[in-house]
């Protein structure tokens, strides 16, 4: 089977994803989106904010060009550098520049685990001037109305290094996402992972047993991404509580007591 | 096989350990009886034998008693524990309750054929206290005690479960243990008052026990719809364990079996349940205690109204703040409504204020789930918002307790941290033995940090230079070989090389070094009597020393001095907090630093162990200085029991991540230092005016 390539911003997707509205977060999204306003979502990890960002691309038909953010991202990635050929310099454009260029949406995930001097480059993206300042190639790039940027967060850390700092979050519109009701993640888990609607509501009722545990030795709750990948497994042949251990608990802790903890949760739940 | 011991051999090594020259054991029956044992378990009795001896001789002499009984009905672990179990109440309660322990042996270790394999509190509770907080409802602490039961706070499990022969087996059953009291409060069977219920009827004991036989059959079903998998496994340890439930039980328990059966229809069915056999106890029931029910319920209530209506009037005040131009004094009082979703073990609320919703926080969540709890809803006097003034803050705050006020009056342990302290006789731990408190150190503002910096003058700026020196910044560093940009300089220097045919250098990156220096360090100093005079002044003069130059580096810092007299009152004085400038404040503290009482130091080094681990940094250094050896006041502290707790408590900080070192001033006795410190670093100074400077130097050293 041959593998597709695209460059991003050539990329729209073009098959509509599956996504159940939680608010009214795609009427704001679209009213941002026509007011050139960049969005901020918050949420936790794996509650649907990169799914969220597919599924607005697709419906407004514009090239997703998502970044995930790591502690060793530098400005230049974002925005391009120099590379040499044939004993030439060439120019070589970021993803953040071929966004502009392409006024597609540019969808930086995690944000603040980037280092701090890439904030520096979005904020003039981020306000009314709409402008990517390129200081190596001495260029000014204005986006086309087209453009859109988003970025994403994830408050949970708690920790002051990685905050986002107020003159970064003012500049956008925050969404708030969080994991879905009960009812709307039981319908999501059982259509993504297609497990019977019962096996559905065990898992999700698994996730919120995690939940309770955040605080008391967990980070952060089992979230629906994880629910699905469990799903998955299931509906694979998986025993259900083998499932959980390999696709939840593994993932959620390392620690050797909290592991075997979900585990007895499990067990005792199917 | 080494050859067992023979009786008179025996005989003497007790007559040594239960020191019967001044006791007047009998030993000779003991002595018998274990000749008749292998000599791994000669070794491992006699070795236990020993190790309470330095507990207590009494005690010792009657776990001798039982022992060569036990050794052949349990695994040698359960004997362990149940050694250790002894020791434990002895230091809570005292010889009479360690003895009554004792007694009941068969309790807690139910008759069985064979070596049974139980399962340790210790070893389960972790497991199961994340377990029991993964359920939902109030979250539910877990603590050792004499039998399973709860009193709707807290749930007790015994020390050992030893009812089947695996130990995965006694691990389920703990957990059915566990999992069957949490249901008690989650679904109602705490609610009613039980004991005037009880008391109407002929006999009140045996109503109770009927009453719980009841519930017992109504929460079976009920786990049976919210943990299925948990239900199938009570099921197969209850088969093994005993006889099933007789007909006319289950005939009267059919409506308990509904899912909307709740503890009112037990209620109902008592008289008839009365009228029955005894109920045959199930292995997972535990017990029913309404008097500790009832006592935790008391103090709860009135405490958890009034922190939901203090925290409902704060939310009301934050509403009211985002809605301008309403006036605060004539607006109609607000009304809260709250919404319950009570669905297959989960438990949510939703608040409505004047109709609009507010997200409550989780504080206001966990409180509406403790009243839900207790009353089945929420009355509606609990959502009326708190007035000013209307409760005495004290009722709903976690007042912190003045340490001081431990001392004025009677003895108290409230507010109170407990550490664990090693016991070399044992060798093992003393549960919750030293009371520790943190105090502040009282300020002096005086002149002694400024002649301080006079004196030192030289040596301060030298410390400043060469700790600016470590101090690490993000460097662009220039024509390097690996790097995340090219140097443009570089290469077209390069280019302008090769074209003249000369060789071109590999130097031709720009790399961006990042400041990585990572470290939170945690100062503990040595406050005890001994340090009067010349060591006090040195102390202090060193602190003010070490703080002007870590500064100038920039390290997260913390300092502590520790003191104390006998376990119940260890001291640590806060000197600086990692989260505390380094202000006038601390200048003054550490002129305040005076010399207390004793050197007991495991605590210490347990306690600070723990904040520092609490930082969020890559390197931990925990860097203890002191005079010399453990001490204190007529206690066993002085000597080999002193060492070798701090020895341990070294260890436990190294385990954990962090990496010690210790600075001793002490001229003589450094024969017991190297075995003490032995998971440590560390440097003995033979002179005390050597301290300023080398404390700071040791540090640079340490972390370069």
């Amino acid at each position: 089977m041959d593998t597709h390539t695209f460059t991003q911003e050539e990329h729209y997707i073009r098959q509509e994803p599956y996504y159940e509205p939680v608010g009214d977060e795609i009427a704001i999204f679209e009213a941002a989106y026509a007011n050139k306003l960049p969005v901020l979502l918050k949420g936790p990890t794996g509650c649907g904010k990169t799914r969220f960002m597919e599924y607005m691309a697709w419906r407004l038909k514009r090239p997703l060009i998502t970044v995930s953010c790591h502690d060793d991202l530098t400005a230049s990635d974002l925005v391009g550098r120099y590379l040499v050929k044939g004993g030439e310099t060439v120019w070589m454009d970021g993803p953040l520049t071929r966004a502009v260029r392409a006024g597609g949406i540019c969808y930086l995930d995690e944000i603040v685990e980037a280092r701090k001097d890439t904030m520096v480059v979005i904020h003039p993206l981020a306000d009314d001037r709409r402008a990517l300042p390129m200081e190596k190639l001495g260029v000014l790039l204005e986006a086309t109305d087209e453009f859109c940027l988003a970025i994403s967060y994830n408050p949970g850390y708690q920790s002051v290094l990685k905050d986002l700092k107020q003159s970064t979050r003012q500049r956008f519109v925050a969404l708030e996402f969080d994991y879905p009701a009960p009812e709307l993640e039981r319908r999501i888990v059982a259509n993504e992972a297609r497990v019977a609607p019962a096996m559905a509501e065990q898992l999700v009722k698994f996730a919120h047993m995690t939940r309770n545990l955040k605080g008391s030795g967990l980070d952060e709750g089992a979230s629906t991404r994880l629910l699905v990948h469990a799903g998955k497994l299931i509906a694979g042949g998986v025993d259900p509580v083998t499932a959980c251990r390999s696709a939840v608990a593994q993932a959620v802790t390392d620690d050797p007591d909290m592991l075997s903890a979900i585990q007895e949760l499990s067990a005792s739940l199917f | 096989m080494t050859a067992p011991l023979a009786q008179a051999q025996i005989e003497a090594l007790l007559d040594l350990y239960l020191e019967t020259e001044f006791t007047f054991r009998p030993v000779g029956p003991v002595a018998a009886a274990l000749a008749l044992l292998e000599r791994a378990e000669q070794d491992f009795v006699l070795d236990w034998i020993k190790r309470i001896a330095t507990t207590h001789i009494t005690l010792a002499f009657d776990f001798a008693k039982r022992a060569p009984d036990l050794i052949e009905r349990f695994d040698q672990r359960v004997i362990e524990a149940w050694a250790v179990h002894l020791c434990d109440t002895y230091d809570r309660v005292g010889m009479y309750a360690a003895l009554e322990v004792a007694g009941q042996v068969g309790n807690f270790m139910q008759q069985r054929e064979g070596h049974a394999a139980g399962a340790l509190f210790e070893d389960i509770a972790p497991v199961l206290g994340n377990f029991v907080h993964g359920l939902s409802g109030r979250k539910l602490k877990l603590e050792q005690g004499d039998a399973a039961w709860s009193d709707g706070e807290r749930i007790c499990l015994p020390a050992i479960i030893a009812a089947l022969a695996g130990r995965s087996d006694n691990f389920k059953l703990a957990k059915a243990m566990v999992a069957f009291q949490w249901a008690q409060t989650r679904f109602g069977t705490l609610r009613p008052d039980l004991t005037a219920i009880c008391a109407a009827l002929a006999d009140p004991a045996r109503a109770l026990r009927q009453f719980h036989g009841l519930e017992t059959l109504r929460l079976f079903a009920r786990l049976g719809r919210e943990l299925p998998g948990l239900q199938r496994e009570m099921l197969r340890l209850s088969q093994q364990l005993e006889a099933p439930v007789e007909p006319a039980w289950l005939a009267l328990a059919t409506p308990l079996l509904r899912p909307e059966a709740t503890v009112e229809d037990s209620l109902a069915l008592l008289d008839a349940a009365c009228a029955l056999s005894d109920f045959p106890v199930r292995c997972f029931q535990g017990e029913l205690r309404p008097d500790a029910v009832a006592a935790a319920r008391a103090a709860r209530l009135e405490k958890e109204k009034a922190r939901l209506r203090v925290k409902l009037a704060d939310l009301a005040e934050e509403a009211r703040r985002h809605k301008p131009g309403k006036a605060s004094e004539d607006a109609p009082e607000e009304r809260f409504e709250v919404a319950t979703e009570d669905d297959e073990g989960r438990l949510d609320f939703e608040i409505t204020l004047d109709g609009a919703p507010i997200a409550p926080p989780d504080d206001v969540k966990q409180l509406l789930t403790s009243v839900h709890l207790d009353f089945g809803q929420i009355p509606p006097e609990y959502l009326v918002p708190a007035g000013d003034g209307e409760y005495d803050p004290s009722l709903y705050e976690d007042r912190p307790t003045d340490p001081d006020a431990v001392w004025q009056g009677t003895y108290h342990e409230e507010g109170a941290l407990f550490y664990p302290e090693w016991d070399l006789g044992r060798q093992h731990y003393r549960k919750n033995w030293c009371v520790m408190r943190e105090k502040e150190v009282k300020p002096v503002f005086d002149d002694f940090p400024r002649q301080t910096l006079a004196k030192h003058a030289a040596l301060i700026k030298h410390l400043r230079k060469s700790f600016e020196a470590m101090r690490d910044e993000n460097r662009l560093l220039k024509r390097q070989t690996q790097g995340d940009e090219i140097d443009l300089d570089a290469l077209v220097e390069a280019l302008a090389d090769s074209r003249d045919g000369r060789e071109m250098s590999d130097r031709l990156f720009m790399h961006m070094h990042r400041a990585e220096r990572n470290i939170a360090v945690v100062f503990m100093v040595d406050m005890s009597g001994s340090t009067r005079g010349w060591i006090n002044e040195a102390e202090r003069e060193s602190l003010i020393l070490l703080c002007e130059a870590l500064e100038r580096l920039g390290d997260r810092y913390a300092i502590y001095g520790f003191s104390g007299i006998t376990r119940k009152r260890c001291e640590l004085f806060r000197i600086k907090t990692f989260d505390e400038p380094y202000s006038d404040t601390v200048k003054a503290r550490i002129s305040g630093i005076a010399p207390q009482e004793y050197t007991r130091m495991g605590f210490a080094i347990r306690h600070l162990s723990k904040l520092l681990n609490e930082v969020e940094a890559r390197t931990r250094i925990l860097v203890t200085l002191s005079d010399g050896r453990p001490d204190d006041y007529f206690d066993a502290y002085r000597g080999p029991y002193g060492i070798e707790d701090t020895r341990m408590a070294l260890q436990e900080a190294r385990r954990s991540g962090i990496h010690p070192f210790c600075i001793t001033i002490d001229k003589d006795a450094r024969d017991y230092l190297p075995h003490m410190y032995g998971a440590a670093r560390y440097v003995i100074l033979d002179d005390v005016a050597q301290l300023p400077g080398k404390v700071a130097d040791i540090y640079r050293r340490l972390t370069h």
